[in-house]
């Protein structure tokens, strides 16, 4: 056991830093630090730059353009990402998609789409959801008909983050209405240009556009872009959401946040005194970064597992803790940065919009705190909500 | 101690719940909230021919002589409703002060006026360094000929945008945070020197961030009136009660139907035990949120200042933790549907959310009641 950073590993966070420091357009950070998503443009510009530096799919085999980095490393990576903040390269592609068809594809299928991914040079997003498939994806019922060398999908896809941006989708779809639900599913890439794709945008509650609803009418798609085999995308979809838990922890994102709150808990006022002086709001806060703590340690078990579990093409069961606390911890710091602002936090908008702040009506800091409060309430319920984790921990930890 | 309702208050409950179940469906509300005013007039005029505009009022000034019991009830009702029309702040808040702070010739002119949908108030207290203390105040007034003029802004001044009258805070003597020395002011919004800049806050409702600059006020409620503003917003906090327990009731049920017909892994989700703890947890703070907001009208018109304030901190902590628990599980239990603008429960969700910081938040009045000794006395 050696539970420090080595030297070496010290001197790579410096340079993800320098590197943060020289690359990062001035103006996305200035954006993220107000706790708002980074636009499509910001995530593109930033993940070419990456992966000109190589390091845009920290995941992958170095055969297929990754780093090559020790899992520590790419730890700290993905950390200085969230606290500085920069944005994350896309996870659709790199650490959805680019997997699967790593694990799972063809030569060919690997060829054309991996070195496209890793540049941003399509925008990827995920059609596993269905109205009537939520936590039992299995139950989906988009169907894939075989037609000579291609395949015709019919169907609705919903919840499609950022659909609105992608070129190309990765669909769970049915191949055997016969089998057993689980053993009929087949994973299919799909040019979202092709004829017969609608997308339809769903505003959620805060009033932004990230989800869209996705219909598939006779869309036909290449047998060539069925990855794996027919009947076995099941093992693709399990691989994927192992994986898509494991990213829910953001350690050095709930980090940048509560820095946020200490720095808007100064300058805001309560009882008279900065609110930083209040003890109640002080134990709040704090509890917070205990648990921040010791989720950071679990996060690093996990990673120090992964070495281990390599090649057994399962992932560790352990995710499940990282999606319940890091998703609670991410859900209450943004409700203390909701409740620091007070009743300043209440102003409907966005302050960049023209116009809507001329007035001073709120502090700028204040604006939006509410709404990403009201929006981060997703995070229990997307990526397998939290109580599909606890039901897993109990069938795969606790032998219930 | 009874809780039915005597024969006029169910005539009341009766005859709002039908007009709010004819005028405030869900897609309604979309529509006054998407209007310039954000509210609906019509809607309006209509509360006032059903008096609930003029209820509170002593019949003397024109009013129908309701008291706490009955506006507890309209205001569970809109809180069912999660209604967008400034009947808080003209009538619980405006109409607060004009109760408790004006005199008889004030009240004849202004009373018939609000009671008849024609005059709305709002009540602007807050300002950018005061948080939750009311008595936080550098907005100024001085003496002028025969009358005050006011100098400051006031922030999130609900209703500020299309009120007719505002009633100001504003400083007369002391300094910024004394208790005594804050005077109330009734300033028409017409007044020179009065501008207002409306927005729409995130649960709906309109807000103003509200500047007097050597406005001149009408007339001074209070010289010295902090004991004045506890007793408005001490009753305010008993209506914001109903409306909390008046929209619980409607997103837990809301929650309950949804639990009944959506199925997952072949079964509706409503039987998945984690589920019903959930929602049974849920109810446990719904029944004694409304339990508490009985105890909310009956305390508010206690005349003991310091026993009232006690108890109404103790509702706001109640509330406060109920609006919390059953806003963010009632998007929960429904999952990703909840999280969309078309459907209603994440407006709920959002209301009891202002709701609960509305008047100070949970932390703010758990610390002052422990401060003040709490509820049960020492032996
Ligand atoms: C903002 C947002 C973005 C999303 N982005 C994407 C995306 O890009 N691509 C994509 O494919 N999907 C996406 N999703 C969909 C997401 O994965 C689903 O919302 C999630 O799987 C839950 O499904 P559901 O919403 O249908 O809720 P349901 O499955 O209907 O669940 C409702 C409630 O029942 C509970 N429940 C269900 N089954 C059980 C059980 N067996 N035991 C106990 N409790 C249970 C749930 O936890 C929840 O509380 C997104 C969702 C949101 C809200």
């Amino acid at each position: 056991m050696e539970l420090r950073f080595s030297d070496a590993e010290r001197a790579f966070r410096q340079e993800v830093r320098d590197f943060l420091a020289a690359e990062l357009p001035a103006a996305t950070r200035e954006h993220m630090l107000r706790g708002k998503g980074p636009t499509k443009e910001m995530v593109v510009e930033w993940q070419r730059k990456l992966n000109a530096k190589g390091w845009a799919t920290p995941e992958w085999p170095v055969e297929w353009g990754g780093p090559g980095w020790t899992p520590a490393q790419k730890y700290i990576f993905r950390e200085e990402l969230q606290m500085w903040p920069a944005p994350q390269p896309l996870a659709f592609n790199v650490n959805m998609c680019g997997p699967v068809v790593i694990e799972f594809g063809t030569e060919a299928q690997k060829k054309r789409f991996l070195p496209r991914m890793a540049n941003l040079d399509d925008w990827w997003c995920q059609g596993f959801s269905e109205p009537g498939a939520g936590s039992d994806l299995a139950g989906l019922k988009t169907r894939a008909v075989r037609d000579g060398d291609h395949y015709v999908i019919n169907g609705q896809k919903t919840w499609t983050t950022l659909a609105q941006h992608a070129d190309w989708i990765f669909v769970l779809a049915r191949t055997n209405p016969e089998a057993k639900k689980q053993e009929g599913i087949s994973f299919f890439l799909v040019d979202m240009k092709t004829p017969g794709i609608t997308v339809r945008p769903i505003v959620t509650i805060e009033g932004g556009h990230e989800v869209n609803e996705v219909f598939f009418d006779d869309v036909r798609v290449p047998a060539e872009n069925l990855v794996g085999e027919e009947n076995k995308g099941w093992d693709c979809a399990k691989f994927l959401l192992g994986n898509e838990r494991f990213g829910q922890a953001r350690v050095g994102a709930s980090r940048e946040r509560i820095r946020r709150l200490k720095t808007i808990a100064r300058e805001t006022y309560d009882n008279g005194r900065p609110l930083i002086e209040d003890p109640e709001f002080r134990r709040q806060m704090t509890e917070m970064e205990v648990e921040l703590k010791a989720l950071e340690m679990t996060v690093m078990r996990v990673i120090a597992n992964e070495t281990k579990r390599a090649g057994t093409g399962k992932p560790d069961p352990a995710t499940s803790v990282l999606k319940i606390k890091g998703t609670e911890i991410q859900q209450g710091v943004s409700e203390l940065l909701m409740k620091a602002a007070g009743p300043y936090a209440w102003v409907d908008g966005d302050p960049d919009a023209e116009g809507v702040n001329e007035w001073e009506v709120a502090p700028d800091w204040a604006f939006g705190l509410a709404g990403i409060y009201f929006n981060w309430r997703k995070q229990s319920i997307y990526g397998g909500s939290n109580e599909i984790q606890r039901n897993i921990m109990a069938k795969a930890f606790l032998g219930l | 101690m009874d809780f039915d309702l005597n024969e006029s208050q169910s005539l009341l409950k009766d005859s709002l719940t039908k007009l709010l179940s004819a005028r405030y469906g869900f897609e309604d509300r979309k529509r006054y909230m998407a209007s310039a005013e954000g509210w609906s007039r019509e809607v309006w005029a209509q509360y006032a021919e059903l008096g609930l505009l003029g209820l509170p009022f002593s019949e003397d000034d024109g009013g129908f002589g309701g008291g706490a019991e009955e506006t507890l009830l309209v205001a569970e009702q809109m809180g069912r409703h999660i209604t967008l029309e400034p009947w808080f702040s003209t009538v619980v808040l405006g109409g607060g002060f004009l109760r408790h702070g004006a005199e008889a010739s004030l009240r004849q002119e202004l009373v018939p006026a609000v009671a008849g949908g024609e005059a709305l108030i709002s009540f602007a207290f807050q300002e950018r360094q005061s948080r939750y203390d009311l008595h936080d105040v550098a907005a100024t007034a001085r003496r002028q000929g025969g009358g005050w003029v006011i100098e400051g802004r006031k922030g999130m001044v609900l209703h500020g945008d299309t009120a007719d009258w505002h009633v100001v805070t504003a400083r007369v003597a002391g300094s910024q945070r004394d208790r005594a020395g804050v005077g109330v002011f009734l300033v028409p919004a017409k007044a020179q020197g009065v501008n207002a800049r409306g927005f729409r806050q995130v649960d709906g409702t309109r807000a103003a961030e509200v500047e007097f600059a050597g406005a001149a006020a009408h007339s001074c409620l209070a010289e010295d009136g902090m004991d004045l503003v506890d007793r408005v917003v001490d009753e305010a906090i008993a209506a914001l009660a109903g409306e909390a327990v008046g929209a619980m009731d409607v997103v837990h049920t809301m929650t309950l139907d949804y639990m009944k017909t959506r199925t997952q892994f072949g079964k509706p989700i409503g039987t998945f035990q984690a589920l019903q703890h959930r929602a049974a947890d849920m109810l446990i703070q719904v029944e004694q949120a409304r339990s508490m907001s009985y105890f909310a009208a009956m305390a508010s018109q206690n005349a003991d200042r310091l026993e009232r304030r006690r108890d109404m901190h103790a509702v706001k902590v109640q509330l406060g933790r109920a609006a919390r628990f059953v806003g963010q599980q009632s998007i929960q239990l429904h999952g990703g549907i909840a999280m969309t603008m078309e459907y209603a429960a994440g407006h709920y969700f959002k209301r009891l959310t202002v709701n609960e910081a509305a008047f100070g938040d949970t932390d703010h009045h758990l610390r002052a009641l422990a401060d003040a000794g709490g509820l049960v006395q020492a032996a």
